[in-house]
């Protein structure tokens, strides 16, 4: 098996295994406010820093291409209330009409 | 409605079946389902074989993670680092595991199953009912409605994403944006989740042209538990299901 699988499984074992930490380890260590407000401000921030990172870098440079039309079109979208699907469709027209114009 | 406590299985009787937390159980489990259309498309534009994408939604099966780790493939990034981004977008499921045993109280081998199934819609479909029973009906119906869909949905998803051919024609890279965003957006309730995402951004594009690719998500992590850990703001920021329960009932009505 390839290196890939093997960190898709160790993914998976891990994921599974921080869901049972929830059902094992005393109420009292997971109800401490620091740490559920910590698991709060880490989802923010890791789906912010995904969208950017998916929006702007190649590599290990930042580019500004056709993703750009992307997030503006998904934000509009989601501004509208635009149910999930409906906004990564916006988002994917956006970029591929943004390239068949001629930009990105 | 039976009694309160009767309902220790999830018993398919017509009778007591459509409850409000069924219905809402099963309108959430529909909607979530049919993103993982997406999520199966954007894991083979990532390189992902069909094996490996079914594979994490069977065993991964926590959507926020599953995009985490095709979206640093995606960008370049090394499998160790999807795995860590995957990782700490998993952390929140061990409060919601907290959360659903003390509502649903499972024992034996359905726990392990609850285990599996403790995700932000199974847990918000739970804790959005008052009654005991209904907590568990709601918890098992999305939980159960929710994976058999988003497995069906991923294969559909990585057929589709396959028949495409290039993923940039069909601005696939632009839907990844799109996703990323769309599960973000839900959390920006308040002030505070508005500042921690602007802050962890504008770290991640000063860290791209510094570190390997995908190690920028790990450094905006650390950013943002930091500030968790010694904020002050309430302690639920963040912790919203992707698709709100309780924004489905009008659909039912």
């Amino acid at each position: 098996m390839s290196g890939l699988w093997w960190w898709i499984l160790a993914g998976c074992a891990v994921a599974y295994g921080t869901k049972l930490l929830g059902y094992l380890v005393p109420e009292r260590i997971l109800e401490n406010e620091r740490m559920t407000r910590a698991a709060g401000t880490l989802t923010i921030g890791l789906l912010a820093s995904l969208t950017i990172v998916n929006t702007v870098a190649t590599g290990t440079s930042v580019v500004f291409d056709a993703r750009i039309a992307a997030l503006v079109a998904a934000g509009v979208a989601l501004l509208l209330r635009a149910p999930f699907l409906v906004v990564v469709m916006a988002g994917a027209g956006a970029a591929a009409l943004s390239r068949y114009l001629g930009w990105g | 409605m039976s009694p309160s406590g009767s309902m220790a299985r999830l018993e398919i009787v017509p009778s007591t079946f459509f409850t409000p937390a069924t219905k809402i159980g099963l309108s959430i489990s529909v909607a979530t389902g049919l993103y993982a259309i997406s999520y199966g498309a954007l894991g083979v534009a990532a390189g992902l074989n069909i094996w490996q994408i079914a594979a994490l939604s069977l065993l991964m099966f926590t959507g926020g993670s599953q995009f985490a780790f095709i979206g640093v493939i995606a960008g370049g990034g090394s499998p160790g680092a999807a795995f860590g981004a995957a990782t700490l977008l998993g952390v929140r499921n061990a409060v919601y595991g907290m959360q659903v045993k003390s509502m649903i109280r499972p024992r034996g081998l359905k726990k392990l199953l609850a285990v599996q199934l403790t995700i932000d819609e199974s847990t918000a479909t739970a804790a959005g009912q008052g009654d005991p029973a209904e907590q568990k009906r709601g918890f098992w119906v999305a939980g159960i409605g929710v994976y058999l869909l988003w497995n069906i949905f991923t294969i559909v998803g990585a057929l589709l994403g396959d028949a495409m051919g290039d993923p940039k024609t069909w601005g696939l890279d632009g839907a990844a944006v799109a996703a990323f965003l769309g599960l973000l957006w839900p959390r920006l309730k308040s002030s505070e989740p508005i500042a921690v995402a602007s802050v962890c951004a504008l770290v991640t594009v000063l860290a791209v042209p510094l570190v390997p690719p995908g190690v920028p998500i790990l450094v905006a992590a650390i950013v943002a538990g930091v500030w968790g850990y010694f904020g002050r703001g309430p302690s639920d920021e963040g912790l919203e299901p992707d698709i709100k329960p309780r924004g489905t009932r009008e659909e039912l009505a």
